[in-house]
């Protein structure tokens, strides 16, 4: 006699079902406040003329990089080549929705990454869940963001926010883990209170371990930003989409040169901006 | 330092340590209760699993002075370091300082207390290493809320006390071990703290720089009188800075005493042969091994009775003092019996080539001396004599080594 199948796909959707019924209205609240973020943000970046933009980003990268002039160039040179593909536009609206995401994460991440270190049983209970997020295939988020949220950039937001938190969250976890006893003992014999203590000693101390997990966090946003090209969401990803379907490698493939020119400008911004 | 006199003075017990246990591990009801029935650590731990860290130790620390826990490693000296700052919990007991209990205080009386009461050195310096040397010696008055202007103040003399001016901008990590110290010396001294724990804190570094940071530490409480608690392993270095010193093993008090009652009175075999080793030379003092200056002979009086006096002790040369006692010269007994056949005073027959030595000076310093001229008459700098060391003396010092 064959085993009754468990309806753990019934149960999932009865679970997603529920979620929409009675938190539609807070869920709605949600989507207008990121969709109005991300087009706000949009629509900064768009106030600049391409030459001021990259111009600006030129001279940033020149003192980020500690004036060494190899980033600076890099950045200037790759930003006027995505103008010169006609992806101006596009590479903005990816920017939006990856800063948008990863700050969003990052807001949720880094909290969750200290209760994590500080709280034995909250690392008991967030760790399983890390590996469990890690190990899920990345498309598998797109469906109920979908749901949640219907079509467009917010489910994409959405998808994108829970794809990129776990490597902020073990980072500062572990950032904070791995400050020496003698540093806390330090803020304790001087009489720090615990706030104190985090925020005086632990978190500088860990700095560049969470840095780490911002980088991994942003250049996570802009993968999954891409992929959640799928559920609609606008951008650069939405152009190798397209390449995909209409089998226009032209196209698809200087959609995907924008993408690692911004990876590439986001990872080395986040890098340089880590202290030693 | 090494007076060893405060029984005589009896001076304020700053801290007061009552029936101190720490136990390592979750169920340390059933370890407490072994103690109790006298079980030793390695059986309580073979029976529970618990690991006793500290067994039922009593012992006070006076105002002013420098109190050395010393103990090889895992003897419980960090722990109970830790325990009267309670950055470890004890498991029971009391640590009374100024009469208030710190293992029962509430965490905003214990935050007060770790604030304006207890400075600490950590073996490894422990400096914040994002910070200028100004701002981690800043720290202890940041947490405290004062004003950026006043904190600055107070953290520039600690750093000039410490000898570090010029360097407050400086990161640490560009820094010496010895500087690095001396930056966790001024940011324990910037809260003006009565009491300064030390934690084995010029262990991690090279011996040179290690007796240079001793040699200041105690110029340093010279000046400013703090009750010092210094943890080490190293028993010259205890000897060296403790008034007293505690031995500890196996998480028990082996014995609690000055550097000398130590070496000379060792409480149990572990001590004896834990101080074994002691270069005995830098520790005794001149004072430790001197006899009192009987008899002596007064400048007034004649040969006569110079020589009948060393006849009487069997002695061969004689200290001339004055009324005030102060040293004259020195007589010997073939000087004596020709002066007087010849009928001279004393101050012609008297040899002024006499070698005053401080109570102080170590023993170390006085054995190259006293194969010259023996013997050495002791006086402090008033020039009063307090006694004479003759060489036997030395040798009978040193030879108490072999118990």
């Amino acid at each position: 006699m064959a085993m009754p199948k468990i309806p753990i796909g019934e149960g999932a959707e009865t679970l997603v079902n529920w979620i929409d019924d009675n938190f539609g209205m807070a869920l709605d609240i949600f989507s207008d406040m990121t969709d109005y973020m991300i087009s706000g943000l949009n629509d900064v970046l768009l106030l600049f003329p391409p030459i001021l933009f990259t111009l600006i980003i030129g001279i940033a990268a020149y003192f980020i990089g500690k004036k060494d002039l190899k980033l600076a160039i890099g950045s200037v040179v790759g930003l006027l080549l995505i103008d010169n593909m006609g992806l101006w536009e596009l590479s903005m609206e990816t920017i939006s929705l990856v800063l948008s995401s990863a700050f969003l994460a990052l807001l949720v991440a880094i909290p969750l990454g200290i209760i994590s270190a500080k709280n034995e049983w909250a690392f008991h209970v967030i760790k399983p869940i890390l590996d469990l997020m890690q190990t899920m295939p990345s498309f598998v988020y797109l469906i109920p963001a979908v749901i949640f949220f219907g079509l467009g950039n917010v489910p994409g937001l959405v998808a994108t926010i829970v794809f990129a938190m776990p490597p902020a969250i073990r980072l500062t976890n572990l950032g904070i883990r791995q400050v020496p006893k003698e540093l806390t003992e330090v803020a304790d014999a001087f009489g720090s209170t615990p706030l104190q203590k985090l925020v005086k000693v632990e978190l500088p101390t860990a700095l560049p371990s969470i840095m780490a997990g911002v980088n991994q966090c942003i250049m996570l946003s802009l993968s999954m930003v891409v992929i959640a090209a799928m559920i609609g969401a606008r951008g650069l990803g939405y152009q190798v989409l397209i390449g995909i379907q209409r089998v226009d490698i032209g196209q698809g493939f200087e959609a995907g040169l924008g993408i690692v020119i911004i990876a590439v400008i986001l990872d080395r911004f986040t890098q340089h901006l880590t202290p030693k | 330092m090494l007076t060893g006199d405060f029984s005589i003075q009896s001076p304020k017990k700053k801290i007061e340590v009552r029936n101190l246990t720490k136990i390592f591990g979750r169920k340390t009801k059933n370890a407490l209760f072994l103690i109790e029935k006298g079980l030793s650590k390695r059986e309580i731990f073979e029976k529970t699993g618990q690991n006793v860290g500290l067994y039922n130790v009593n012992f006070d620390i006076y105002e002013g002075e420098i109190f050395v826990i010393m103990g090889l490693s895992g003897s419980g000296k960090s722990t109970l370091l830790r325990c009267i700052n309670r950055l470890i919990n004890p498991t029971d007991g009391h640590i009374l300082l100024d009469g208030n209990d710190v293992a029962t205080a509430s965490s905003e009386e214990l935050r007060e207390m770790r604030r304006k009461k207890m400075g600490m050195v950590f073996q490894n310096f422990a400096l914040i290493p994002h910070r200028t040397v100004l701002d981690n010696v800043a720290y202890g008055l940041e947490i405290q809320g004062v004003s950026k202007e006043e904190r600055h103040t107070k953290a520039k003399e600690a750093i000039e006390t410490v000898g570090l001016k010029g360097y407050e901008e400086s990161k640490t990590s560009q820094l010496s071990g010895g500087m690095q110290q001396r930056v966790g010396l001024a940011r324990a001294l910037a809260t003006d703290p009565d009491i300064l724990l030390m934690d084995e804190a010029f262990s991690a570094l090279d011996p040179l720089i290690r007796s240079e940071m001793q040699d200041e530490l105690l110029a340093l409480e010279d000046k400013m009188q703090k009750t010092i608690v210094f943890v080490s392993h190293d028993l010259d270095e205890a000897l060296k800075l403790g008034d007293r010193i505690m031995i500890m093993h196996d998480g028990k008090i082996a014995q609690i005493g000055t550097a000398e009652e130590i070496l000379t009175e060792p409480a149990d075999d572990y001590v004896s042969k834990f101080v074994a080793g002691v270069d005995r030379t830098k520790i005794f003092t001149a004072e430790a091994v001197m006899k009192r200056a009987e008899p002596v002979v007064s400048i007034n009086s004649g040969p006569k009775v110079a020589l009948k006096l060393m006849r009487e002790h069997g002695i061969s040369s004689i200290f001339v003092v004055n009324r005030e006692k102060h040293v004259e010269g020195i007589i010997k007994v073939d000087d004596a019996l020709k002066g007087s056949k010849e009928g001279k005073s004393i101050r012609d027959i008297m040899s002024d080539d006499v070698t005053i030595t401080h109570p102080d000076t170590p023993l170390n310093e006085l054995i190259p001396v006293i194969e010259n001229s023996s013997p050495l008459a002791v006086a402090k700098d008033d020039g009063k004599l307090l006694g004479v060391i003759v060489r036997g003396s030395v040798l009978g010092a040193l030879a108490i080594e072999e118990v």
